[in-house]
């Protein structure tokens, strides 16, 4: 399940949730991202802005690729758009399995490449003034690393 | 043909979307790119740097050799940063 929402999500009640009424989940990992300060120069606001309906549209194929290569009972992709402060929750995703390979490895694959498909784009507002975030390289080397090779 | 820009790219080019009637010879993102630049300074500005630039056609990442058609919606902005 995909959501794109400027609004805050609260963790315990989205995987409370998604185990609601059934017994065949052995392994639940949940991942969330937030906004960070930075050392150097204090971060006043992080705004995100995105490209709506390519967000769900990219997040859903995301999810289907996950779903396609691991066994899940379920997954949640819960992503946030809009003027962030520090601290503030940005995106969560939680994965559910019989077993605790598929949902940290699933995990794992959905922050990889949500990362570097997922249509967001970050400011940050410091004290000197809004600048975007460039992407990095090491997200797209983390991204390569699911790419399947020829069998 | 819909054109919409996101980030510092609708910045530098100076407006979020626009409908566009590009030549019937325009069959390629790279060649509408080079169309695009063309129209003015605050184009060529906004892609000069091609590394910089990502496309999608009708919501979907395209190369730069994908094809395009006058019924398309394209989207023009800088490498993503999600997450």
């Amino acid at each position: 399940m995909i959501r794109v929402q400027a609004g805050d999500f609260d963790i315990g009640a989205e995987i409370t949730r998604l185990m609601a009424a059934r017994t065949d989940v052995g392994a639940v990992v949940t991942f969330t991202g937030l906004v960070r300060d930075m050392a150097d120069a204090p971060l006043k606001a992080m705004s995100l802005e995105h490209y709506p309906g390519m967000t769900e549209k990219s997040l859903g194929e995301i999810e289907a690729e996950a779903r396609a290569r691991w066994p899940l009972q379920d997954c949640l992709i819960i992503h946030r758009y809009g003027r962030l402060k520090p601290g503030d929750r940005i995106v969560l995703v939680v994965t559910a399995s019989a077993h605790r390979d598929a949902a940290f490895e699933a995990a794992r694959f959905l922050m990889d490449w949500l990362k570097t498909e997922a249509p967001f784009w970050k400011r940050e507002e410091t004290g000197e003034g809004a600048k975007w975030v460039d992407a990095k390289s090491s997200d797209g080397e983390a991204a390569l690393k699911w790419k399947k090779g020829p069998a | 043909m819909k054109l919409l820009y996101f980030a510092w790219v609708r910045e530098k080019i100076g407006q979020a979307e626009e409908d566009l009637e590009p030549p019937a010879n325009i069959r390629r993102v790279s060649e509408l790119l080079d169309w695009l630049r063309e129209r003015g300074p605050q184009y060529r500005e906004a892609l000069a740097d091609a590394a910089r630039i990502r496309v999608a056609v009708n919501q979907e990442h395209v190369k730069a050799d994908a094809m395009i058609g006058p019924r398309d919606e394209i989207a023009i902005f800088p490498p993503v940063t999600g997450g």
